[in-house]
């Protein structure tokens, strides 16, 4: 049976903490639904860890239990929370290897949802982390990018960001990369963007734009892939970085790093730079496939 | 009433044996000496980054490290006196002052940041009290499901126990029941800002809230050697311990303290109850040697 990401994830945990001598903590982990199927039913004992509603101290617990050499893996149910679970993981984790000798290996499981929550704004907000050097940073959305997440984890001794996404839990597939010989423009969709971008794609194809579609995993270490390379230098209106955090966050970076390497002109499309509400019509959301769609055309309207 | 008497024990130096006693007076010294030649370094321009020396403190360092042995140690920016106390490598540590790669952090941790694998002793990363809650985490999963007991020392100074994270450190370490020993040097200043401005709530009171065994003592080191004795046995728990800087917050100079500040030299104190204790001579030997061996060492590495 294919498993899907949700359960890809409760197996690796539960594999961590019964050969590993891991440990897993967070708030309210063993609540209804142990969050949505992803933490395996066991208990403290086994090494499942409720910690108090101390984001910061919480985070600060987890750099303790690294430096234990307990491999924690660490879960932050909101990414919007990052805001105050982060200090000491970027001070800390991420800097203690190159400060000290000292590895401090924390996964941590962030977890981004369709916006909802107001102005805690809990989309896939992984730039908080990505201004920080010292800390890898995925956006795994398939079960095989999950677990080569984890393998890279377990084969290096640095603190990982692992901006999941609720959307990616059921999903129980690979995504391909498409690619034109020649095209009118690439896609460069990161985490649930990428859901988006492939209805987008359709549309656009729909109306004779040739759209390349090129996912996005990794943020950090990025590697320009043979294909992205490719892609992005026969793609005649050039590139667009699409993703569920602001656009000053991970992608106007990436589209620098990509246009200096392919010469191409590389876009950044993300969340819209206001405080979300509550109220459905004040969300701020990640673009949806219609605005992604409606963006490609902007763009190519205006190369034309 | 913060002085050099509060909570003290009298006659706990009855406690202790001449040799804990000459112990933990040796390393006041070495912590001494060491501190003077760094502060001559500094004034030199031989260290051109911020120094925080323990002058005026030695004697908390020394008097735990002589009871509560071999703790992972989680100290803050001001921690020259724990890394020495505990046994860290003193030339290292001298060559770390003087920006040099053979340094215990190999020249990344200047004064603020430095740590010792050896003596279990991690780096600090220079957010105020951050060694706290990573001390308590540590603790937790150093001892989780484990049949020996894994001791930890962390160390905060009176300002950055006000942190939002320490209150949480303390909850978390009474629920599980964790190995840990908090210490506040409390000198009563955020550099010259005294608490009475800055809180309106007492450490002692905070960490028994939580349900910590605690004291409120002042810095004579056979109190301190008796209460850590004492709360070893009944861990986590809270010492705070009232002291005087003889320099201020960083550097090597001092600035006009508070009007109303009390202050002491508890290095001064210590030598004249071991004067009136008939150890003249020896303590005489001891400070002489470590003197000499500190002014030898950092000559050394200078010229």
């Amino acid at each position: 049976m294919v498993e899907n990401v949700a359960e890809t994830i409760c197996k690796i945990s539960r594999k961590h903490l019964e050969k590993n001598n891991g440990i897993l903590l967070g708030q309210c982990l063993t609540a209804v639904g142990y969050v949505a199927g992803t933490v395996p039913e066991m208990n403290e004992e086994e090494g499942i860890i409720e910690v108090p509603t101390a984001d910061v101290a919480n985070g600060s617990f987890a750099v303790g239990m690294a430096l234990a050499g307990r491999r924690p893996i660490y879960i932050v149910r909101y990414q919007g929370f990052q805001t105050y679970n982060s200090p000491e993981i970027i001070n800390y984790a991420a800097k203690s290897k190159q400060m000290w000798g000292i590895p401090c290996p924390i996964f941590i499981r962030s977890i981004a949802m369709e916006g909802a929550i107001g102005p805690v704004a809990s989309a896939s907000h992984h730039g908080l982390f990505y201004r920080s050097p010292g800390i890898p940073i995925v956006a795994p959305m398939t079960p095989k990018e999950y677990l080569d997440a984890w393998d890279f984890f377990m084969k290096n001794d640095d603190p990982i960001y692992v901006s999941e996404h609720r959307r990616s839990f059921p999903i129980d597939y690979e995504m391909e990369d498409e690619v034109h010989q020649k095209a009118d423009i690439t896609l460069l969709p990161i985490s649930a963007t990428r859901l988006n971008s492939i209805e987008a794609k359709k549309e656009l194809e729909k109306k004779g734009i040739k759209t390349n579609l090129v996912h996005l995993s990794w943020i950090r270490p990025f590697k320009i892939s043979e294909t992205m390379e490719y892609a992005l230098k026969n793609s005649d209106r050039g590139a667009l970085i699409i993703d569920g955090d602001y656009s000053n966050g991970v992608a106007k970076p990436l589209a620098h790093d990509l246009h200096l390497i392919t010469g191409s002109e590389v876009r950044a499309l993300g969340l819209e730079e206001r405080v979300s509400g509550f109220a459905p019509q004040f969300d701020v959301l990640a673009p949806t496939a219609e605005r992604i769609y409606t963006y490609v055309l902007e763009i190519l309207k205006a190369l034309h | 009433m913060r002085s050099e008497f509060q909570g003290i024990i009298k006659d706990a130096y009855e406690e202790f044996s001449e040799f804990q006693t000459m112990e933990m007076f040796g390393k006041m010294c070495d912590i001494r000496y060491f501190e003077e030649n760094a502060r001559i370094a500094y004034d030199n321009k031989l260290i051109k980054m911020p120094i925080y020396l323990s002058i005026g403190q030695e004697s908390i360092p020394a008097s735990i490290s002589s009871v509560y042995k071999n703790p992972a140690i989680f100290g803050q920016h001001r921690a020259h006196g724990y890394y020495l106390a505990y046994g860290g490598n003193k030339n290292a540590l001298v060559d770390e002052l003087l920006h040099r790669e053979s340094g215990c952090a190999k020249g990344m941790g200047g004064s603020a940041s430095i740590h010792s694998p050896e003596i279990k002793m991690f780096g600090h990363d220079g957010l105020m009290g951050s060694n706290v809650p990573i001390a308590t985490g540590y603790a937790f999963a150093k001892n989780f499901k484990k049949s020996e007991v894994n001791f930890v020392l962390t160390v905060v100074g009176d300002s950055a126990a006000e942190e939002d994270y320490i209150g949480p450190s303390f909850g978390w370490a009474a629920t599980k029941k964790l190995p840990i020993l908090y210490v506040c040097e409390d000198n009563n200043l955020s550099v010259l800002t005294q608490v009475k401005v800055r809180r309106n709530w007492n450490m002692v009171d905070l960490a028994e809230s939580y349900g910590l065994k605690s004291v409120d003592i002042t810095d004579d080191p056979w109190t301190i050697m008796y209460y850590t004795k004492k709360l070893q046995e009944n861990l986590p728990a809270f010492m705070n311990i009232h002291t005087s800087k003889d320099v201020w917050h960083a550097g090597s100079g001092r600035d006009n303290p508070p009007k109303d500040w009390s202050w002491w030299k508890r290095f001064d104190l210590v030598k004249e109850k071991l004067n009136k204790k008939g150890l003249t001579k020896k303590i005489n030997e001891i400070e002489s040697y470590s003197k000499k061996r500190m002014n030898d060492l950092w000559k050394s590495k200078i010229n």
